[in-house]
């Protein structure tokens, strides 16, 4: 679709879904005018506001970072914010929520599984000094490059949009998936994390890596350029070298002393207080 | 740990394969270069260069070898996609032995075939 030929009306196809109605999810249809800009977001609230107030879906923030507007649009998992009607290429706009859910109601799927899994792998930073990690005194020592090796997985926003492309948890419940296992990694990656024994624990069974076998669509899809596939195929290396003996464990980035022989320049100015 | 061991035993079965493989192609496809593996000359499979490298123990338990790294990277192999098919946990354990037994008793087979083989190559009659 070119700057010229733009529509003037979007054809709307949406897959509802009422649990205490009809046991069928249906197709609705609504057409809505065309403004420049708008995304498939702006349209639901176009009919939200103006057509069917029944409608229903999640989103929050409108700008790709809260993760909450994962839909399956004109075949495809995206988020709808960051989804202009013009780049589709089509007129028609088609919105079902995303597969491999449990529908709850019309575009809302049931996460629940998706963050069961991702709990499961202990998606945070694991290490024995406690005391320290809960009231630090300073901060752990990591540089560029190790923080590098787990950057990407880091933008991961848990739109769940990788699940749902994803052909194995389409067919394995068990199968944790490319985002909790992509975030195992990340942790695991983590120079300052020493819980891979942990997490080892759920990834050396059928949650783990192991069925995965590399459609990869979970990167193709991923709206924040994350590559989980990558991710899922690190940790397979890591746990094959484990299983090998091969891996060597390193122990968990120290804090780093503050030197004493430094001093504030006169012309920064202090931090303002904490305000939380 | 099921998986992570099953995984890694792919892998090293698949590299066996690998050398394994590549020393059968090398000698049924590049017997004028590798005359050693086949004494009597003409072609590799002919009766007599069967039965010289049949009668080296190296030849016998390399027949062994690669016929339990190839089942059981095969059946593994096979196992995954068969589980691609979401059956339920009845039916999983089901393949799971079906599986295990069929490469057992072909493990069997053949290491039964490939020392009668030995037998019959170093001189022994076949019965």
């Amino acid at each position: 679709m070119t700057a010229d030929s733009k529509p003037k009306t979007v054809l709307y196809r949406v897959l509802r879904f009422e649990p205490e109605g009809s046991s069928n999810p249906r197709w609705q249809e609504y057409t809505i005018p065309y403004t420049s800009g708008l995304t498939v977001l702006d349209g639901l609230w176009v009919i939200k506001e103006g057509v069917d107030p029944s409608l229903v879906w999640r989103s929050s923030c409108r700008m790709g970072i809260c993760g909450s507007c994962g839909m399956f649009i004109n075949g495809l998992p995206r988020l709808s914010c960051n989804t202009q009607i013009s780049e589709l290429g089509s007129s028609t706009v088609e919105v079902a929520p995303l597969p491999n859910f449990d529908i709850l109601r019309d575009l809302v799927p049931d996460l629940g599984p998706m963050f069961d899994h991702h709990q499961a792998l202990s998606p945070f930073i694991l290490r024995p000094d406690r005391e320290e990690l809960e009231k630090p005194t300073a901060e752990y020592y990591q540089s560029s490059a190790e923080m590098e090796r787990y950057l990407q997985f880091s933008y991961c926003i848990k739109c769940a949009s990788c699940i749902a492309a994803c052909p194995t948890v389409a067919t394995d419940p068990v199968y944790s998936g490319p985002m909790p296992l992509a975030q195992a990694q990340r942790y695991n990656t983590d120079t300052r994390d020493d819980g891979f024994d942990i997490r080892k624990l759920a990834l050396r069974g059928p949650q783990g890596p192991w069925r995965c076998h590399f459609a990869g669509e979970c990167s193709r899809v991923c709206p924040k350029g994350v590559d989980p596939a990558k991710a899922i195929q690190l940790l397979r290396r890591d746990l094959v070298a484990d299983y090998l003996r091969l891996r060597r464990p390193t122990p968990p980035a120290a804090v780093v002393e503050k030197p004493d022989d430094i001093a504030r320049r006169p012309d920064i100015p202090e931090a303002p207080p904490a305000t939380v | 740990m099921q998986d992570q061991k099953l995984w890694t035993w792919h892998l090293a079965a698949g590299l066996v394969i690998l050398v394994l493989l590549g020393l059968h192609m090398a000698i049924m496809h590049l017997d004028a270069a590798l005359g050693i593996f086949n004494p009597s000359g003409g072609h590799p499979i002919d009766w007599a260069n069967v039965v010289a490298r049949g009668q080296t123990l190296f030849f016998s338990v390399t027949y062994v070898l690669l016929l339990g790294v190839a089942l059981f990277h095969g059946l593994y192999g096979l196992r995954n996609i068969l589980l691609e098919l979401a059956p339920g946990p009845g039916l999983k354990t089901a393949i799971s032995w079906l599986l295990i037994i069929t490469g057992v008793a072909l493990f069997v087979l053949g290491t039964w075939a490939a020392w009668k083989a030995h037998q019959v190559a170093l001189g022994g009659v076949l019965v």
